[in-house]
């Protein structure tokens, strides 16, 4: 008995002797949106330089206030906070990949990209105005297209999200009636349909059920191989959503390092642009300087190495001039 | 003078270690609900005790909260569930005791244990990608076919049946809550005296007339016991029903439409409350629960207390 107690206490302080080594650990957490490609990143980052990454998806509520507690070396989160709010709290806030919501449908016959909607449309139906598909203001979007007399069910996040919180920005700034009746955020009080949990419930209900709309994160209408529909743009054209797309909505953003890179990608102008797409943002607090070069070296790494493994995950990179500026905004906070 | 007794040094300390674990726990029930009413402060002083205890608004936008809709959820989705699971658990408590054959009686004990061992969030999985849909295709609309033309249960049937609904979600807690009454049922049977049953059998008696008037009166305060643990245990269930419910805000007569539980909710929307006003409401209904099953459960207490003294005149 006492040859096992000294064997066991034996290999713990060894196992703890290793691991108080010098082993980097950068400890971040926020958003379940990028989760995934945080996590590929992390890998790659430490087989090349050994470093490890901890990332942990509690959502980008809990993020904004982690970091703000200092709890973390970094935050994320999808919603941008506002220069105020920074200097408020003391952060700094940088974007770090781009992603987009996409509306999914289930509806008998119509396949991938096929059905058409606008603002309008989309906004009347998950105010519940439009019961059903073939309602003119459907019908008149997609000529000559077959459409159903189903009633429509719509499929909404019952969870606080920042899918949630890009979509209904993208319908607040669309439609007046639905600023004014619902208006946006991260959790709002939807006027008609039912929750599904996280982007995964939403993309499994609408897969299973008939005559169902949702929205959904890109990466999971692509991965799911969900059925998506075209919106029209600002621009006045039906895009699909796609990297081409969001790649247009980025470059037509305005992200300006003076305001913190606080922009939202949407109804941006450009002629092929995704109009609800949005970028992640990374938030650092400006008194852990140790944690932030940390993070900084990481994040410039996965801006150099990790285009790859993103694009695989189905989340376009930044462009290389927004990597620019967020780098020159790293130098100008004494970061780089 | 009085005797002072000199007690074993083992004895003393394993009093006073049993006692610090006791108190552990008191101790932590203060602290716990010491935090809720910290957090849930501002809360309280914006929305006050009656006008949140009765408000259907929740909405995040305007910041207006009110815990209606939630008390609702939970009362519903728990009563309903008592009302499913406790006639099945004393069915398979009375099975496994009087009627099932010898080899029998193992494994269905067993498999009712592991039923009580599975993860809630398996249930809620599962319910989400099995469940749902079989009661969208198949057994709602039945249900609807058949009992929802009655005239006064009809109108809990209405609607379209969608799978993610009140009624998914009290079948699945209904599920996850059976084990702990099955389980103190079968013991609290097992424990009736042979002599006082094959008595009854001596004089003629069935194997009903025995169970009902001979076995479930002698029991019936470990049952009520094992129903007070289910009880619990289906006002505090979050992961199972937080797949199946849908945490649609709404007071709702119809038990196919989507609705919200206080733990749903908190479990939904905690990690995404970004105002504090938010945040501190989520606390409040957290604290709301607390106090709602803490007075549930003393009154189920109450009338366990009542009938053991009764009983025991």
């Amino acid at each position: 008995m006492n040859k096992i107690i000294i064997a066991i206490s034996a290999a713990l302080i060894a196992l703890s002797a290793s691991a108080a080594g010098a082993e980097e650990i950068i400890n971040g957490a926020g958003a379940s949106f990028p989760a995934p490609v945080y996590q590929a990143w992390a890998y790659q980052y430490n087989k090349t330089t050994g470093a490890k990454l901890n990332y942990q998806s509690i959502g980008s509520g809990g993020g904004q206030r982690q970091i703000t507690e200092k709890t973390l070396d970094f935050g994320a989160s999808d919603d941008p906070l506002k220069p105020e709010k920074l200097k408020h709290d003391n952060l700094l806030q940088f974007p770090a990949v781009i992603g987009g919501v996409v509306p999914i449908v289930n509806i008998k016959g119509i396949k991938d990209g096929q059905l058409k909607l606008d603002s309008g449309a989309l906004c009347k139906i998950f105010l519940g105005e439009i019961t059903s598909w073939d309602d003119d203001r459907v019908k008149n979007l997609n000529p000559g297209m077959f459409i159903p007399h189903t009633s429509v069910t719509v499929i909404y996040r019952s969870d606080g999200s920042g899918t949630t919180a890009i979509f209904t920005n993208y319908l607040s700034e669309t439609c007046p009636g639905w600023k004014s009746r619902v208006g946006a955020g991260k959790a709002v009080k939807f006027p008609a349909g039912i929750g599904g949990k996280g982007n995964e419930g939403v993309a499994n209900y609408v897969k299973r059920t008939q005559n169902t709309i949702g929205y959904v994160e890109f990466a999971y209408a692509k991965q799911n191989k969900l059925v998506s529909a075209q919106l029209k743009n600002r621009a006045g054209n039906f895009v699909a959503p796609g990297f081409d797309t969001f790649a247009q909505a980025a470059e037509s953003g305005d992200f300006d390092p003076k305001k913190d890179f606080y922009t939202w990608l949407i109804n941006t102008a450009g002629k092929g642009a995704w109009p609800i797409a949005g970028a992640t943002f990374i938030l650092l607090a400006k008194d852990q300087k140790d944690a932030n070069m940390k993070t900084v070296k990481f994040f410039d790494w996965a801006f150099t190495n990790g285009d790859a493994p993103a694009k695989n995950l189905a989340y376009l990179p930044l462009p290389e001039s927004l990597k620019d500026k967020v780098r020159a905004y790293w130098k100008a906070n004494g970061l780089r | 003078m009085p005797i002072i007794q000199k007690r074993d040094p083992a004895d003393f300390i394993f009093s006073v270690v049993t006692a610090i674990a006791s108190l552990t726990v008191i101790v932590l029930i203060i602290g716990i609900f010491t935090v809720l009413v910290r957090e849930s402060s501002l809360s309280i002083r914006t929305f006050g005790v009656i006008k949140f205890l009765t408000s259907t608004d929740w909405n995040p936008v305007t910041n207006s909260f009110g815990a209606a809709t939630t008390i609702y959820g939970t009362f519903v989705t728990t009563f309903l569930a008592l009302l499913i699971a406790i006639p099945v658990a004393i069915g398979i408590a009375i099975f496994v005791t009087e009627i099932a054959p010898n080899f029998l009686k193992s494994p269905i004990g067993i498999a009712i244990e592991l039923l009580a061992a599975i993860p809630s969030i398996i249930y809620g999985m599962w319910g989400l990608f099995t469940l749902a849909p079989l009661m969208a295709k198949y057994v709602e609309p039945a249900l609807q076919k058949s009992i929802g033309k009655l005239p006064l249960l009809g109108i809990l049937f209405q609607g379209t049946p969608m799978g993610i609904d009140l009624f998914t979600a009290s079948v699945i807690l209904s599920i996850m809550i059976i084990p702990f009454t099955a389980s103190i049922s079968r013991d609290s049977f097992n424990l009736t005296p042979s002599v006082v049953k094959e008595s009854a059998y001596a004089i003629g008696a069935t194997q009903w007339e025995v169970v009902k008037n001979v076995v479930l009166p002698y029991s019936k305060l470990g049952v009520f016991g094992g129903i007070a643990l289910s009880l619990g245990r289906a006002l505090g269930e979050t992961m199972a029903v937080a797949f199946v419910l849908g945490n649609n805000h709404q007071i709702t007569t119809s038990l196919y439409d989507a609705a919200a539980t206080i733990t749903v909710s908190l479990a939904n929307e905690f990690t995404e409350a970004d105002t504090d006003l938010y945040l501190s409401s989520l606390f409040y209904l957290a604290l709301v629960l607390f106090v709602m099953s803490f007075i549930i459960l003393a009154i189920a207490k109450f009338f366990l207390l009542k009938a053991e003294k009764r009983y025991s005149r």
